[in-house]
């Protein structure tokens, strides 16, 4: 076969769209669109979350995302990255998951330190709104819906509903929360780190189930290529621009519902800008504790998450599920 | 799209665009609605959601001219979105418990696992804390008064009028739904109306109908409602009618047959294929339903929408009028409907004449009785023809019928029995 010593037609396209992407902004650079470069999945743990009790330390957390965010994006303070993230000016969405109630959502001491740090680098509280897909499910997590638009804002899809029209893409067609489409510049997604009983997993690509108004359409297949589908909308892939997963308590089994027997304290967070690996790093942290607990794994009892590898496929090119090409830092 | 329009999706159901209009003889939503005019009548209510949401609606009109371009108002006020009325939850009819809190829905034969808190395909079915409950009894999201002939049923009391509701949801996703606004929508995120029962009833008798219509949506996802507001009805003297996709479970089908006067079934395709890919369901538990509702005496007829290229080959209409003919009898009634681009199937041209004449003419060839054409106004065959001396025994244009020439369900020229139900 030929050495092929140019790119080809594709990868050039792509270089040029990574340059013209760099030119704008590089908060708006998913890592795996920097060429041959790694994706980064930054693992951040802290063995003492905890302290002796039950309830997360908020100091520890705080310092953990801060590790995080730093590896990430490679600065020299966490404050940088954040600056990274999003500019003041911008509204910055938080897209949380409360559906599981207080046991197994995004956790709301996460959100705040999260809050916290965008208000350092200058986003003001009233750019700032945690959202989700229902009041009702915010309220279960813990969170308290607000919104005076003075302060920072926190409601479901069902406070500003939908769009009238639909926005399709493959097999999906959706009418998007006008919370993503009308107020947000920018989203932070925060899923947490659990099984789900039909669609094998949920972290970073199912947590965005809830920016549509029909994601009970979307659980067929164990959720392939709904998922992938869904988070190739324009408005989710283009805002989404940081993932940290709420691997404070995570769940092996069981979910989406809160299943205590089945959670563990893994006292860390995943992050990455891209969904597919943190997807992908996620599942096989699942796996483990599954096999640890003498389990059969996703790919045996039928509901291996599938959709992650159609994510990253020529026709979604939303991330890498290729282990080769996802660089795991832990810190 | 407009940023500064807070009309909430639904709001179209009350008064479509003209493009409904095209298809009207697939039962979209008319033009008209009988809603707005509801409250007048002293009949029913806004649920509190839709009522506080409508009078939101000034106040936000009022604001945006004065916020920034695509920043949408929060003017509704601080604080939380008003608690769900309770009067539309009704514990389901059909489920199963499982453990840990899950349920398994025996409604449809898609038989959806839902944990805690989750919704099933249809989105109006939620498990909650371990019981699985219909969100939709008697949540009625569009409500008219259309001809029956609009089903459409062209045996059953012809002519006459049928009071027409539907609620939000759908446990199938064809992708020509003309009504997918609100078949595709949970109840929260269009408008309602609180109708219970007895006055749907109530309101179909002081409109002088004889009939209640479940269409529009998927009648199979309010069960509980449909059954509740049949048995309302026949209280008054007034029939039911089900306009349905057929994708219902055995169970629930025989106890509705025992409440409802008629069903009239979409039959979508005659191929597994088509119904995995354009509808998300299955074509045989349909068929298995359709064989059940004749068994039990119910007067049926189907409509088998013409998608070109997808469902219009000459295989297929002939295999779907055989099985008919075996399975259901020569006089069950089989319209062709037109197509026309809808939904996630813009991309193909509406049906061509050419193609459902050709439709007709391999069903009527296989032996069926009465075989129409649908969404073809003007076409001779929207007429019903004697099956023995072919002369015209009732005479349509569009949903209106012209001339009748039956008496006692016989045809007037020959005394051939006319299959239906005639009053």
């Amino acid at each position: 076969m030929r050495q092929r010593l140019e790119p080809n037609r594709r990868e050039f396209l792509k270089k040029c769209a990574a340059g013209a992407m760099l030119a704008g902004g590089t908060h708006r650079l998913p890592a795996f669109f920097s060429t041959r470069e790694k994706t980064k999945v930054v693992y951040a743990r802290d063995p003492l979350l905890r302290g002796t009790g039950s309830s997360l330390d908020s100091g520890r957390l705080l310092k953990m995302l801060d590790r995080a965010v730093q590896a990430l994006y490679a600065t020299d303070s966490p404050l940088e990255a954040w600056k990274k993230v999003a500019q003041p000016g911008e509204v910055v969405g938080l897209k949380v998951n409360g559906l599981a109630g207080r046991g197994i959502s995004t956790s709301v001491l996460l959100v705040e330190v999260v809050c916290a740090r965008l208000q350092d680098a200058g986003i003001p509280q009233k750019d700032i709104i945690i959202w989700d897909r229902l009041n009702a499910d915010l309220e279960r997590a813990g969170f308290r819906v607000a919104t005076r638009q003075d302060h920072m804002r926190c409601f479901g899809n069902d406070t500003l509903g939908y769009e009238e029209e639909l926005a399709i893409y493959g097999s999906v067609g959706s009418c998007l929360s006008k919370t993503l489409t009308q107020v947000c510049d920018a989203v932070i997604n925060l899923p947490v780190l659990k099984d789900h009983g039909i669609a094998g997993v949920t972290m970073a690509l199912k947590n965005m189930f809830g920016a549509i108004h029909n994601p009970n359409k979307y659980h067929l297949n164990i959720g392939d290529p709904y998922v992938a589908d869904v988070n190739m909308l324009p408005p989710i892939r283009q805002k989404v621009r940081l993932h940290i997963c709420d691997a404070t308590t995570a769940q092996y089994e069981g979910g989406p519902s809160y299943m205590p027997q089945w959670t563990w304290p893994y006292n860390g967070l995943l992050m990455s800008r891209d969904p597919v690996a943190l997807d992908y790093t996620g599942w096989q942290i699942l796996e483990q504790k599954r096999a640890e607990k003498g389990m059969k794994s996703l790919r045996a009892i039928g509901r291996a998450p599938d959709y992650i590898a159609t994510a990253a496929d020529a026709n979604h090119r939303l991330g890498t599920n290729d282990p080769g090409q996802i660089e795991q830092v832990e810190v | 799209m407009s940023k500064t329009s807070h009309m909430r999706k639904g709001e179209e159901s009350f008064s479509p665009k003209g493009l409904r209009r095209e298809q009207d003889a697939n039962d979209a939503l008319p033009c008209d609605s009988v809603l707005a005019s509801l409250s007048s009548l002293g009949a029913t209510e806004h649920d509190r959601r839709t009522f506080l949401k409508m009078a939101g609606v000034p106040c936000l009109t009022a604001c945006v001219s004065s916020c920034v371009a695509g920043w949408p108002s929060l003017a509704l006020g601080a604080g939380s979105a008003p608690a769900e009325d309770s009067r539309f939850i009704v514990e389901a009819q059909f489920y199963e418990k499982l453990p840990y809190k899950k349920t398994r829905c025996k409604l449809c034969p898609r038989e959806c696992v839902i944990d805690d808190q989750e919704r099933g395909y249809c989105g109006v079915r939620e498990n909650r804390g371990g019981s699985y409950y219909t969100l939709v009894h008697s949540r009625v999201c569009a409500a008219h008064i259309d001809p029956i002939e609009k089903k459409p049923l062209f045996h059953f009391c012809p002519g006459t009028l049928a009071f027409s509701v539907a609620t939000a949801g759908c446990n199938v996703n064809c992708k020509f739904c003309q009504n997918w606004d609100i078949s595709q929508s949970r109840p929260e995120q269009v408008r309602n109306t609180y109708l219970p029962p007895k006055e749907l009833a109530g309101l179909a008798q002081q409109n002088r109908c004889p009939a209640i219509a479940y269409t529009y949506s998927e009648p199979v996802v309010f069960y509980e409602y449909m059954r509740d507001a049949a048995e309302a009805g026949h209280a008054l003297g007034i029939k039911s009618v089900v306009v349905s996709g057929g994708f219902i479970q055995q169970d629930p089908l025989k106890k509705l047959c025992q409440g409802v006067d008629a069903i009239k079934v979409d039959l979508k395709a005659f191929s597994e294929k088509y119904y995995k890919e354009v509808v998300n369901g299955e074509l045989k538990p349909v068929l298995e339903a359709l064989v059940t509702m004749r068994k039990l005496g119910m007067w049926t007829e189907l409509v088998y929408l013409v998608v070109p290229t997808l469902n219009d080959s000459d295989a297929e209409f002939r295999a779907l009028a055989q099985w008919v003919k075996a399975n259901l009898g020569a006089e069950v009634p089989l319209h062709f409907s037109r197509f026309y681009p809808q939904y996630l199937l813009k991309n193909l041209p509406p049906t061509p004449l050419e193609t459902l004449e050709r439709a007709k003419a391999i069903a009527d060839a296989e032996g069926l009785h009465y075989v129409y054409l649908g969404n073809t106004p003007g076409n001779a065959a929207e007429n019903t023809y004697c099956p023995k001396c072919r002369r015209i025994v009732i005479e349509r244009i569009g949903f209106t019928v012209k001339e009748m020439h039956l008496r006692k369900g016989k045809c007037e020229y020959c005394q051939q029995a006319i299959a239906g139900v005639w009053q």
